[in-house]
């Protein structure tokens, strides 16, 4: 319940809203380089890197992770690790199919 | 000094009716988030497993087929090879024949994004118990949230449809839009993985506005000044904040690479 009843404190939403911008401005430059550079492993890799920035700061500020304890965040991290192995093997995979195909 | 061990001695003294108090023995909260938020990582763990593995078969199928090796200016549809998402959506609600790559599908990133920022607002207003600020951020986010999924249906709605144009198949006749044996687009898995996987999201983004509607409902009726939290907010915001975060990932590997 809230220290003195009756009384709501004032918001401290400053922190939202900087993380907000952060995420417009990735995703804008994001679109940018969509136009702006022609399509390549490298421009994919740019991609995907933006992508895992932006995926941080929504998981650490909104979902608050990153004030949880240790503990907590390995529990969700390192799964979630393994799922870049998934994708790579799996990618791996397509491109020997296409081989064996073309 | 006495013969008893004091582990001995506790137990004497009823120990066993006192509460534990050691990190790892049920003494505490070792995590120190309550249980019902545990479980909402955990099950928002296992459902980033599900849009992992549709992500990584869009990969793995994507691989598998020929790319467009062309300039973009010259590309045209064909099953030979996987089309490149800037010419599959490039139409915008109200400007019939404008070339707008991906305009629209910023747009619903974007409305989804400020989603996820109410939604936070929201979460924020009730740890201070303030109902009213409450209320007025689950709107919003109630609102973007339809509007996302408004959104998705013209996008599902146009796909379908397909371009004036439509595209000749081998048998020489014209095919319009897509369905999920063909499709004028590229491969037949094209259209499938686009129909699965925005599917599953949107299927999500719906879940998510019932269980907000629900949490409005019961911060109308003071449910949760009464129960002396707001956590089912928080737990529900965990989940808002997981479709958004999962529609980042989509907007890259579906529409962007």
């Amino acid at each position: 319940m809230p220290a003195h009843p009756g009384e709501i404190p004032k918001p401290n939403t400053a922190w939202i809203w900087k993380t907000f911008w952060i995420i417009t401005a990735i995703t804008a430059l994001e679109f940018l380089i969509a136009f702006v550079m022609p399509a390549s492993t490298l421009r994919n890799s740019i991609f995907i890197i933006l992508t895992i920035f932006k995926a941080f700061f929504i998981v650490a500020e909104f979902m608050h992770l990153k004030h949880e304890t240790k503990g907590l965040i390995w529990t969700i991290l390192i799964p979630m690790g393994l799922l870049i192995w998934l994708l790579v093997a799996l990618i791996t995979e397509g491109n020997a199919i296409h081989e064996a195909i073309f | 000094m006495s013969t008893i061990s004091p582990t001995t001695q506790a137990i004497s003294d009823s120990a066993l009716d006192k509460p534990r108090t050691g990190t790892w023995d049920g003494g505490n909260e070792p995590f120190n988030a309550s249980y019902g938020k545990l479980m909402m990582w955990f099950f928002l763990l296992s459902d980033a497993f599900t849009f992992a593995a549709f992500l990584t078969t869009y990969g793995l199928i994507r691989h598998r087929y020929q790319p467009y090796t062309g300039s973009p200016e010259a590309f045209e549809f064909s099953t030979a090879y996987w089309p490149i998402p800037e010419k599959v959506f490039n139409s915008f609600p109200g400007l019939h024949g404008v070339d707008l790559p991906l305009a629209f599908v910023a747009l619903m990133t974007m409305i989804l994004i400020f989603s996820s920022v109410t939604m936070v607002l929201a979460v924020e207003a009730g740890q201070r118990f303030d109902k009213k600020d409450v209320q007025k951020w689950l709107l919003w986010t109630i609102l973007f949230g339809v509007v996302f999924v408004s959104c998705q249906a013209w996008e599902w709605s146009h796909f379908i449809t397909g371009t004036d144009e439509g595209t000749l198949m081998n048998d020489g006749t014209r095919f319009f839009g897509a369905n999920l044996a063909m499709n004028q687009y590229g491969p037949v898995l094209f259209a499938d993985l686009f129909f699965f996987i925005t599917g599953f999201h949107g299927t999500h983004v719906f879940s998510g506005i019932c269980l907000l509607i629900y949490c409005f409902i019961a911060t109308t009726n003071g449910t949760f000044e009464k129960r002396g939290h707001y956590e089912m907010v928080e737990k529900i915001g965990l989940y808002w904040h997981f479709v958004d975060l999962v529609w980042v990932f989509v907007f890259t590997f579906f529409y962007l690479v």
